[in-house]
């Protein structure tokens, strides 16, 4: 009862206060639309990259390539199950004559790097495959003027008879017919340069940096705005005495605990589909997975920034030194979220991205929008905010003591 | 025998190194109005905390209700303004009423009748319904102790409350207080302004961390043998 006097308290506030509001609701998109416009980077990445019936040497050029790894498998089945499961980033595939390349097509720089990779890769072996076949021609050439020559010599031996210009005529056309044969020879092996097929897993030819950024953008606003907005919320209740009489009141540290949080869960809610709906239909981001479960991933991520906000507010005296929490705490947050590719980094560093709530959610709102992977299997980045938010909210109903030791 | 709502034995009060309170001795009977009265550091505000169960006293033991403080239940009970204004901005002055009563725990039923009461006490009936952002002020102060007269708590703790309020709207409210007090609630009160104290049934006189005195405004001036209220908190704070 109280903690919903509470919510409605806060979200009253909240919605009176209508720069903040805008604030949240307009910034991120103002954002993201200069962030889509801007973003058009590609950054040096390694990629593996699935081969199934792909001929050795291919193999082997793809993989003196640098930044590039290949792995072959025996089935297309395998080696979708590994793309899948991101073990490889895209698959090669012959069939025939031609190629079938699949992309995962998560991250637009690694696609890129694979398309160089295998267009620097067949040409290479269509050169060789060229040079083989000049040798041949020219081994042929060879043979014709050998044969050429024995028949010069027989024309001179049968110089004294009228019917020699007939023969020579005949034997030189013969020669000329062979010669013809050999170059239509020499020309369909160069003109068989094999037909690519190119396949997306994830949007298009067109999917840019910014999709793959996206997911955590988004994340990375729901979490900015809700920490910074709670915590100043919090810290105002603190300077200004209400936050004092409201525990002169019998209410409950955890009622005013769960009062913010709910109040501020459905700001989130709010907020995280102004964001989908913006990216779906403003800037024609594909999402392939449930959009409800896009929200209830930001919702969490909210609650876990609500509780860090007010928690890191008890350590601030004054709105401004609550803003010098954004460098050390959201900045970081957005390095090690995987906007930046993790898997170049020192392993130390990489080590530091398991405390980073923003991972987790990123992580898992990345699934859910590009592979379409169902919430569901979700659990461990689900359980890991879970976890967060637990110990977090605890912290704070314990916190609150220090206004009232009851 | 009168009954003791607050009860203050030998009470002390570190933080860190610093005592705040060495020695308080205090007791507000039913039906009465005690004045804290000291200088600016004393430990008035640290003696309302203690007494509200947001400190925990480090010696000495402090009951209201003839219970151990803290103790969340008994804020019910009590009413309380604090020195700030502790009001939300954003809200209207029938909303920090409403807020503030729903978390006190009044019933649905009699909000709106106890709204209307405490706002018709402080003056504020006609301005209720706008944002507090737009009040001047007396108006803040005057809704801070509408908030502490919500539900007609048996005891008020009052720290400063008559800040900033014009002479007629601060006469008002002593009479009320009085009539408060007529009803068999109790008032412990802290305020700078001397007449004030010559209005409260007792005084106590906070200095260095101890009740240097503690009686009558009467027999007060009669002890230190001086005109007024004021005159004895300057002679006692000089003897200091």
């Amino acid at each position: 009862m109280r903690t919903i006097g509470i919510m409605n308290r806060v979200l009253k506030e909240l919605f009176r206060d209508k720069r903040t509001l805008a604030l949240m609701f307009v910034a991120p998109i103002l954002v993201m639309l200069l962030m889509s416009v801007i973003f058009n980077t590609n950054s040096t990445t390694n990629v593996n990259v699935g081969t199934v019936a792909v001929t050795q040497k291919l193999n082997k050029e793809m993989g003196g390539i640098k930044h590039v790894d290949v792995k072959t498998y025996d089935t297309k089945a395998d080696a979708k199950q590994a793309l899948q499961d991101e073990k490889i980033d895209a698959i090669i595939k012959k069939n025939g004559n031609n190629y079938d390349l699949t992309y995962a097509n998560t991250d637009s720089s690694k696609t890129a790097v694979v398309k160089m990779a295998f267009k620097n890769a067949v040409t290479a072996t269509s050169i060789d495959q060229l040079k083989s076949a000049l040798k041949k021609s020219t081994t042929g050439m060879a043979k014709l003027q050998a044969q050429l020559q024995a028949m010069q010599k027989q024309q001179a031996a049968m110089s004294a008879s009228t019917q020699t210009t007939g023969a020579t005529a005949a034997a030189k056309k013969a020669a000329s017919t062979k010669s013809t044969s050999t170059t239509t020879a020499t020309k369909s092996t160069s003109q068989k340069t094999p037909k690519i097929t190119n396949h997306y897993v994830y949007g298009d030819k067109n999917t840019g940096y910014f999709a793959k950024m996206l997911p955590i953008l988004m994340g990375f606003f729901v979490f900015f705005f809700v920490f910074l907005i709670s915590g100043m919320a919090l810290l105002k209740e603190r300077t200004t005495g209400t936050l004092d009489r409201l525990l002169a009141t019998p209410v409950k540290r955890s009622s005013i605990v769960f009062g913010y949080m709910l109040s501020y869960g459905i700001l989130a809610v709010i907020q995280t589909i102004v964001i989908v709906l913006v990216t779906v239909w403003l800037l024609g981001i594909e999402v392939v997975g449930n959009m409800a479960s896009v929200v209830v991933i930001n919702l969490l991520l909210a609650l876990v920034a609500l509780a860090f906000g007010i928690l890191l507010s008890t350590f601030a005296n004054s709105e401004f030194q609550m803003m010098q929490f954004i460098p050390l705490v959201v900045i970081p947050q957005v390095f090690f979220s995987g906007i930046i590719p993790l898997d170049s980094m020192a392993d130390w560093v990489k080590d530091i991205s398991y405390i980073i709530p923003l991972k987790y959610s990123g992580d898992a709102v990345s699934d859910i929008i590009m592979r379409g992977t169902s919430i569901f299997s979700e659990g461990w980045n689900i359980l890991v905010l879970l976890v967060f938010l637990v110990v977090l909210t605890i912290l704070n109903v314990v916190g609150l003591r220090r206004y009232r030791k009851v | 025998m009168t009954q003791a709502i607050i009860e203050l034995n030998h009470l002390a009060k570190k933080f860190g190194n610093q005592t705040v309170l060495k020695d308080i001795n205090l007791t507000l009977n039913k039906g009465e109005i005690i004045g804290l009265i000291g200088p600016s550091g004393a430990g008035k505000s640290t003696v309302i905390k203690v007494a509200l169960g947001m400190e925990v006293a480090s010696g000495g033991s402090a009951k209201v209700f003839d219970t151990v403080m803290p103790n969340r239940q008994l804020l019910g009970r009590i009413g309380y303004m604090a020195q700030t204004d502790a009001l939300y901005e954003a809200l209207s002055g029938r909303e920090n009423l409403k807020f503030y009563g729903l978390m006190k725990g009044i019933a649905k039923a009699d909000m709106a009748k106890e709204v209307a009461h405490a706002a018709q006490v402080v003056d504020l009936t006609d301005d209720l319904d706008k944002r507090v952002a737009g009040y001047s002020g007396g108006m803040m102060r005057r809704l801070s102790l509408a908030i502490a007269l919500l539900g007609n708590p048996e005891l008020l703790i009052l720290d400063e409350p008559t800040v900033g309020i014009d002479p007629a709207l601060r006469r008002q409210i002593w009479a009320e207080l009085g009539s408060i007090r007529d009803e068999g609630r109790s008032i412990l009160i802290t305020t700078h302004v001397m007449d004030e104290a010559e209005l409260v049934d007792r005084v106590a006189l906070l200095l260095g961390g101890e009740v240097m005195a503690f009686d009558t405004p009467v027999a007060l001036k009669q002890q230190y043998g001086v005109d007024t209220i004021e005159d004895v908190f300057l002679k006692a704070e000089g003897v200091e």
